[in-house]
């Protein structure tokens, strides 16, 4: 029988902000258990929340890059969700249940067979709880508060995914959204960016399966293992004519598969209510306008653009936004090149950014706005390719040289001795020294054995050390043979 | 000094008549003398209260004094107060000590008052007789095989029984007006979001509200201008300039247009109530003022919304007293889940039990709609009835309570009885208003009558200029106990 995976994913996202959600303490990550955790958060009697303005704003900005203000409610309600857990101090945890700040909207994906837009239920401000920590006490837990009351927004898709790797593509793209619009800094490891997996199958066209959700997946990695294993044990459940259980999992790296953590009958019933302690959140349209007025350009925008300005590939164009200051690298090595006596550099810096600059980077696990070699450094040197004055290959040890800091390429290139014969004379004079001394090659080719010509090219290379314009030496050595 | 005004106490200290110690002395010592009866505070500690005085009595010897620096203040135990324990009327937190200062505490310490100690209260503040209290029933000193009222029993008590000048109370469906009214004592309730809750432990946020326990209009006054405020750390509180509640006091009535709802004077109300809340109207007319009859149509589902609202909120407010971070803890326990249940259970009287469990009922799926939900409407209708009404009249007047104050274990047994002790302040609280209870006579037992005088938002001024003209014609307010004087 043939399956349809379906998936949809909720994902926390850490807002980077100084203060925490509710109260003033602060969310820098790693301080010692407890020693961020205000009367507030550790919810001594009597006190009471005040909604930061700095997450209210960063969920407006995820608004209005997903689906621009028609998407950001107005009026938005915070509510409780009530439960009892040693790590959640209140017994409740603050969260926006029937009126979220964001409604709707979309993250645009590449696909094999293209774009492909997945649209967004909502996107909801809440609090995010403390930890338990089971190891490091005998016959009891230690309770960590630091966490507890860290802003989160928490964005769930519509179940618009049919893969797994539909659902990392998805991901991925939101968490270089997230930090392109700077409301999360996207840390995996330190959990500010993190998902839950609601997972499905079904024959094609019937409809949505029943579900398990998969929780807490915090590297891309797990989340497609995850999805492909959870996938195939639903399919094998449905083949042997079993039914699914709806249940929350958990994903075990180790053994690389789902657990069942409790089901459905389980589930809590936390009885959401609007939290009397807060007001409904108003959002006034001058705000809006003024977080708006702020908003750096969008990758989507970026894209179209480097299309119309700079005949970039959408394929490329897709690699250069990837991440904000690798755009802006390529906006900055653009706008150094001389586009008006080389039309194509921008598409040249593009490959060069994309291929050998992203290798070298990732490879010392820096950010584009850590490269050591500047934006308009590799414009001058791609143009010194595009000029004639060094080739392609010599382009590849001069950028190796800016890279361990050996600083401007023209130096280096002169340093090095590596700048190209262009001038067509000299060139000439080599050829004809060349056809002189090898005339059973010039023979051979007359002769129609083609493969004589790559020898005589060699032969000129030779005599030149390498530096010769190859693209001239072709042109007069076809002349010259044909005269 | 133990019957003089605020602004007595305030001239005889900057006269050096007594000093801010004296002072503290002469209540501490009639606390020591009659609480072992009354049981109207929970916790005293006089050299905590004697180092605030001599830091009063330096600032007044500097001059630098507000009208209530030096003047002793007791202060309801649902204030949190730093470095006294604060207990809430409740074993859960009977080991509690506050590690910060409530706002309305940090009002009064600016402005110079002393904490003359914390006074007993229904746990949690739930209760209209101040009997549910972990630390034991207070007694009413008008006779005292009477209740107080509640829940803010222990602040009417001490002020009733001249243990303390003035003292705190906070109010959710009648909690500063129903002891008042049985305890013969001035009692407002501001606006909600006037006073800031931050530090006043919840019961039900969006109807609790702090406001000031007097002998007189007058006194209340002074301690409101000192309650009020805008506070930035409760998001209810409300932002606008501050406003001298005073400075109303001394205007004529003539012209008032005096609301009288129909719906309070209905089935249910005691006769000898009635009487004296008549009486009362009367007084009014002959001061200028001009009956206004006038109807609150949805005053009737008042009750049974309240107890759904405030227990809904309370059951999710009482969440955090788990045993976890700070409170009692049952000692044994087998696991994460019997730790919760036992201590709950331990820490939690019969009335907070049963409150929590009808607010987590109502909260839980399946049930929301039907009960919460329609509560808030309810609500809502109750808010607009009010709206209405106060198009023809500028105070509505009615009783504060059904009866007078009952006997104690009368009505313990029965919540549905106690409820309806509330029937008439609830819906003040419901629709956010702001309101008092001033005493207007005896009733049977020569027990005090209170009146309610219901304004509209905002306008505390104008309901104190009310009652201040009504105390200066009438001396229903300067009355007190007998049985316990000397």
């Amino acid at each position: 029988m043939k399956w349809e995976i379906v998936i949809g994913l909720e994902t926390h996202a850490q807002l980077s902000t100084a203060s925490k959600m509710f109260s003033g303490a602060s969310t820098a990550f790693g301080a010692a258990p407890n020693t961020q955790a205000s009367a507030v958060d550790i919810a001594l009697p009597g006190v009471l929340p005040v909604a930061n303005k700095a997450a209210v704003e960063r969920a407006i900005r995820f608004g209005l890059a997903v689906g621009g203000e028609k998407v950001i409610n107005r009026r938005s309600v915070f509510a409780r969700k009530n439960y009892f857990y040693p790590d959640l101090p209140k017994g409740y945890q603050i969260s926006q249940y029937e009126l979220p700040i964001v409604k709707g909207g979309e993250i645009r994906i590449p696909t094999k067979s293209g774009e492909k837009a997945i649209r967004l239920t909502r996107a909801h401000l809440e609090e995010d709880a403390g930890k338990s920590l089971h190891e490091a006490f005998r016959d009891s837990s230690g309770i960590d508060l630091n966490r507890a009351g860290v802003p989160l927004l928490e964005i769930v898709s519509e179940p618009d995914m049919r893969s797994a790797e539909e659902a990392v593509a998805y991901a991925k793209a939101l968490h270089a959204l997230v930090r392109w619009i700077d409301i999360c800094d996207g840390n995996m490891q330190e959990g500010s960016f993190r998902c839950d997996a609601n997972v499905s199958v079904r024959q094609p066209g019937a409809p949505l399966g029943t579900r398990a959700e998969i929780k807490n997946l915090n590297s891309f990695r797990f989340l497609e293992r995850a999805i492909e294993f959870e996938a195939k044990r639903q399919i094998e459940i449905l083949d042997d004519g079993g039914k699914i259980v709806q249940e929350t999992r958990l994903y075990d790296p180790d053994r690389d598969e789902t657990r069942a953590m409790r089901t459905k009958e389980e589930a809590h019933d936390y009885r959401y209510f609007p939290d009397p302690d807060l007001l409904p959140l108003a959002v006034p349209e001058k705000w809006i306008e003024e977080i708006k007025a702020r908003m750096p350009e969008l990758p989507e925008a970026k894209r179209k653009r480097y299309g119309t300005d700079f005949k970039i590939s959408p394929a490329v164009a897709i690699q250069l936004t990837a991440s904000r200051d690798k755009a802006e690298f390529f906006e900055r090595s653009a706008r150094a090149a001389d586009i008006i006596m080389f039309p194509a550099a921008p598409q040249d810096i593009a490959f060069t950014i994309v291929g050998e600059m992203a290798g070298l980077l990732n490879e010392a696990g820096l950010e584009f706005s850590e490269s050591p070699i500047t934006p308009e450094q590799l414009a001058k040197l791609r143009r010194r390719v595009l000029d004639g004055s060094i080739s392609s290959k010599s382009a590849k040890g001069v950028l190796a040289e800016m890279w361990v800091g050996k600083g401007d390429p023209d130096s280096i290139i002169s340093a090095k001795g590596l700048k190209q014969i262009s001038d067509a004379g000299a060139i000439e004079k080599i050829v004809d020294q060349v056809l002189a001394a090898n005339a059973k090659q010039v023979e051979d080719y007359r002769a129609g054995k083609e493969k004589a010509f790559n020898s005589l090219v060699g032969q000129v290379m030779k005599a030149t050390q390498g530096k010769a314009n190859p693209a001239q030496v072709n042109e007069i050595l076809k002349r010259r043979l044909a005269g | 000094m133990l019957n003089a005004s605020l602004k007595e106490l305030s001239a005889a200290l900057a006269q050096r008549k007594i000093s801010s110690v004296e002072l503290t002395q002469l209540f501490l010592g009639r606390v020591e003398r009659l609480n072992a009866s009354l049981n109207a505070f929970i916790t005293v500690d006089a050299e905590k209260s004697l180092v605030q005085a001599r830091a009063a009595d330096e600032r007044i010897a500097k001059g630098a004094t507000q009208p209530l620096t030096g003047i002793p203040v007791a202060h309801k135990d649902i204030f949190v107060t730093r470095g006294w324990r604060t207990t809430c009327g409740s074993k859960i937190l009977s080991n509690f000590i506050g590690p910060y200062d409530a706002h309305v505490i940090e009002r009064f310490n600016d402005a110079g008052a002393v904490i003359l100690g914390k006074t007993n209260m229904d746990e949690f503040a739930m209760g209209s007789s101040t009997e549910t209290s972990f630390f034991g029933p207070v007694k009413n000193p008008w006779g005292q095989a009477y209740v107080p009222g509640g829940s803010s029993g222990g602040s009417a008590a001490a002020v009733a029984a001249r243990m303390a000048p003035a003292a705190t109370g906070t109010d959710t469906g009648g909690s500063i007006r129903q002891p008042a009214a049985l305890s013969g004592l001035s009692g407002l309730k501001p606006t909600y979001g006037l006073v800031s809750r931050y530090g006043m432990i919840a019961f039900a946020s969006s109807l609790d509200q702090g406001g000031p326990m007097a002998k007189s209009a007058e006194d209340l006054a002074l301690l409101l201008n000192v309650m009020a405020g805008f506070d930035a750390r409760d998001s209810t509180s409300v932002e606008r300039a501050a406003e001298d509640h005073v400075r109303e006091l001394d205007r004529p009535l003539a012209g008032l247009r005096i609301g009288v709802p129909r719906e309070h004077f209905g089935e249910g109300l005691a006769a000898d109530v009635g009487r004296a809340v008549e009486a009362a109207l009367k007084e009014f007319e002959k001061l200028g003022a001009k009956r206004v009859p006038i109807v609150l149509p949805n005053s009737g589902l008042s009750v049974p919304a309240y107890y759904v609202i405030a227990p809904a909120e309370a059951s999710s407010n009482l969440s955090r007293f788990d045993g976890v971070r700070y409170g009692h803890r049952a000692k044994e326990y087998r696991d994460l889940a019997d730790m919760y249940f036992r201590t709950r259970a331990e820490g939690f009287g019969a009335e907070v039990r049963r409150r929590i469990l009808i607010g987590t009922y109502v909260l839980s799926h399946g049930y929301y709609d039907a009960y919460y939900l329609k509560a808030q409407k309810i609500r809502r209708l109750i808010a607009k009835d009010f709206v209405a009404a106060f198009k023809q009249c500028d105070v509505i007047v009615g009783p504060t309570a059904p009866t007078v104050a009952f006997k104690i274990g009368a009505k313990a047994a029965d919540p549905v009885q106690m409820y309806l002790n509330d029937i008439y302040t609830v819906p003040v609280n419901l629709a956010g208003l702001p309101a008092m209870s001033i005493p207007c006579g005896f009733g049977k037992d020569d027990l005090p009558v209170g009146l309610h005088i219901v304004g509209n938002y905002f306008s505390e001024a104008k309901m104190l200029n009310v009652a201040h003209q009504y105390q200066k014609a009438t001396d229903w307010h300067k009355r007190e106990p007998a049985g316990v004087q000397r």
